[in-house]
């Protein structure tokens, strides 16, 4: 995803020379052609994100598209406010581009994990929010967020995930993807956990239940029309996502839910409130925090029995 | 030394504005406006290109007030340059209207960023500064900081990034007069010695008291004082400048004059 997204931004960097990439100090391989190709378009702002985000603001403000990119901790978090009032409040044209969505840096420990970045952005008035599930997705969000005027966040994995979609899939900011239709129950997953819901929908239709599975790359807006109309049909909604089970996308679907009186089984899969403070692979820490495709599959069956 | 009749007679009007305008309001930082008014008038009445008529002119110069809670005082100004109608100026922070206690990009024409949270302004000025070099433009960037506001680590990230882009089209203006939120600069946190600190940050530096206009315009004319370097003027203040109760004093960081105080302020500027 990561690497989808530094070939589209130097496409687009080409084609518009008001196109601006800050990076706090990251991107070691990775923004090396970029930076070569677009010297005038380019600026390390050092390991300062709340400078960063101020100058993006400023920047913005005088009609450059500016993306920022940094790990998803320090682009969201460190300078939150920043992006409340220099971006968000002033409707400013920039790109938060954070990598490293969930436990992609695993190893790395708590500090860089990623869990309540979700939460954080799509609280902010005038924010998108797009966590794009495979390289396709992570392409098709640049392009598109690169067009609206508007502040945008976009959260990427960083190993090398793979391409999920079909070639005629289509892909527009604030609408889910139908990538499989059933009438049993409902995945809706978004980012890189997308993988794993492919293989949660496998398992599930082995057991003779026939799945909606759905991309929910845009958690803001949300497709709430995606989302009525699956409730309704399926009577069963389960979210998919590696974030905080707390104000992500499990959340914003459960409002929507709600809030237009459907009656239905619901599950958010993700992480409990808690710091996961174990070294491991990616995989390890989604499997002791119960995002493995076996045991989301375990617990979907659980719940459509009872 | 020259002495300028007409930027005094302005910045006096200025006062009395900001005045009304709290006193009606029951609003606070008149402290604090006041300590910067001179510097606003300088900066809008002679030394920025600026064109009310035309207040997204490209090639206009920017002016930043960083430190948000001097709000009243730019409004008070813009509406004296002619930004817009200073009838308004009495509906400040009235139901429904735009005048928030600090700036937003929509309270009126020529506010150029929305600050209040300190800290913000002068990384939104680096931008722009950049921008305007990309663009080829010669206009600068003017920010006006306060002093309890270089508390704030993310004004040194600033600081240090625009030393290192040589960025001699941003210029900072310090509003130093000693005095923040909860007691004197140098008793909360201090900052001296302010000037090698700049200095250090790879900035040109200069000192002036920011209540005399002949050393202001002499300073603001000799911008960049180094080659390639940012310019930084430290400008001596009086916190309430001009209203004798008010001045050096805390607690007008945060009181709104009565209508006897308001009266003998007035008084006072007339």
């Amino acid at each position: 995803m990561r690497t989808a997204f530094v070939q589209t931004v130097n496409k687009l960097a080409q084609k518009d020379r008001n196109l601006w990439l800050l990076t706090g100090d990251l991107g070691f391989s990775v923004l090396e052609g970029f930076m070569k190709n677009f010297p005038k378009q380019y600026l390390n702002m050092g390991v300062a994100e709340q400078n960063m985000i101020g100058v993006a603001a400023g920047l913005a403000l005088s009609g450059k598209t500016v993306f920022v990119y940094s790990i998803i901790p320090f682009v969201t978090l460190r300078p939150y406010e920043q992006i409340r009032n220099d971006i968000c409040m002033q409707n400013a044209n920039v790109k938060l581009v954070g990598v490293g969505e969930g436990f992609s840096y695993s190893q790395l420990g708590p500090t860089h994990h990623s869990i309540e970045d979700i939460a954080a952005m799509r609280s902010l008035p005038n924010m998108i929010v797009v966590c794009p599930g495979d390289p396709w997705e992570a392409e098709k969000a640049t392009q598109a967020i690169s067009k609206i005027k508007k502040p945008a966040y976009l959260r990427l994995g960083k190993k090398g995930e793979p391409r999920l979609h079909k070639k005629d899939a289509k892909f527009s900011i604030g609408r889910g993807i139908l990538m499989e239709e059933g009438t049993d129950l409902t995945i809706l997953a978004t980012g890189s956990m997308l993988e794993s819901a492919v293989v949660v929908w496998k398992n599930l239709q082995k057991r003779g239940l026939a799945g909606r599975l759905i991309s929910m790359h845009t958690i803001k807006p949300m497709d709430k029309e995606l989302v009525i109309e699956s409730a309704k049909k399926t009577r069963a909604i389960f979210t998919i996502e590696e974030h905080s089970v707390i104000g992500g996308l499990g959340a914003a679907v459960s409002q929507v839910i709600s809030e237009n009186g459907i009656k239905c089984v619901f599950h958010s899969f993700g992480i409990t409130d808690k710091f996961t403070k174990l070294a491991g692979s990616q995989d390890y820490l989604r499997k002791i925090n119960g995002l493995s495709s076996e045991e989301i599959t375990g617990v979907i069956l659980k719940k459509l029995k009872t | 030394m020259k002495i300028f009749k007409k930027l005094i007679l302005t910045s006096k009007q200025i006062r009395r504005d900001i005045l009304k305008m709290v006193g009606r309001a029951g609003a606070s930082h008149v402290g604090t406006a006041l300590s910067c008014t001179d510097i606003l008038t300088a900066l809008y009445f002679r030394v920025a290109k600026v064109s009310p008529k035309n207040p997204k002119w490209r090639s206009r110069d920017r002016i930043i007030l960083s430190k948000g809670h001097g709000g009243v005082g730019l409004l008070a100004t813009l509406a004296n340059r002619g930004f817009f109608s200073r009838k308004q100026l009495l509906r400040y922070c009235f139901d429904g209207t735009p005048y928030t206690g600090h700036p937003m990009i929509e309270s009126a024409p020529g506010i150029e960023v929305t600050t209040g949270s300190l800290g913000h302004g002068l990384s939104m000025g680096l931008g722009m500064a950049l921008a305007l070099k990309a663009d080829r433009l010669k206009s600068k960037v003017y920010v006006i900081l306060s002093d309890g506001e270089l508390d704030e680590g993310s004004c040194w990230e600033a600081i240090l990034a625009a030393g290192n882009f040589k960025l001699d089209n941003l210029v900072a203006i310090v509003d130093y007069n000693k005095i923040q939120s909860f007691g004197t600069v140098a008793e909360v946190m201090d900052l001296e010695p302010l000037l090698a600190k700049w200095q250090a940050f790879k900035w040109g530096v200069r000192e002036v008291d920011g209540h005399n206009f002949s050393e202001m315009l002499e300073a603001f004319g000799s911008v960049p004082f180094t080659q390639e370097r940012p310019s930084v003027i430290i400008a001596h203040t009086i916190k309430g400048r001009g209203v004798s109760f008010m001045e050096n004093k805390l607690e007008w960081h945060y009181k709104s004059p009565d209508n006897d105080q308001l009266k003998k302020a007035l008084a006072e500027l007339s």
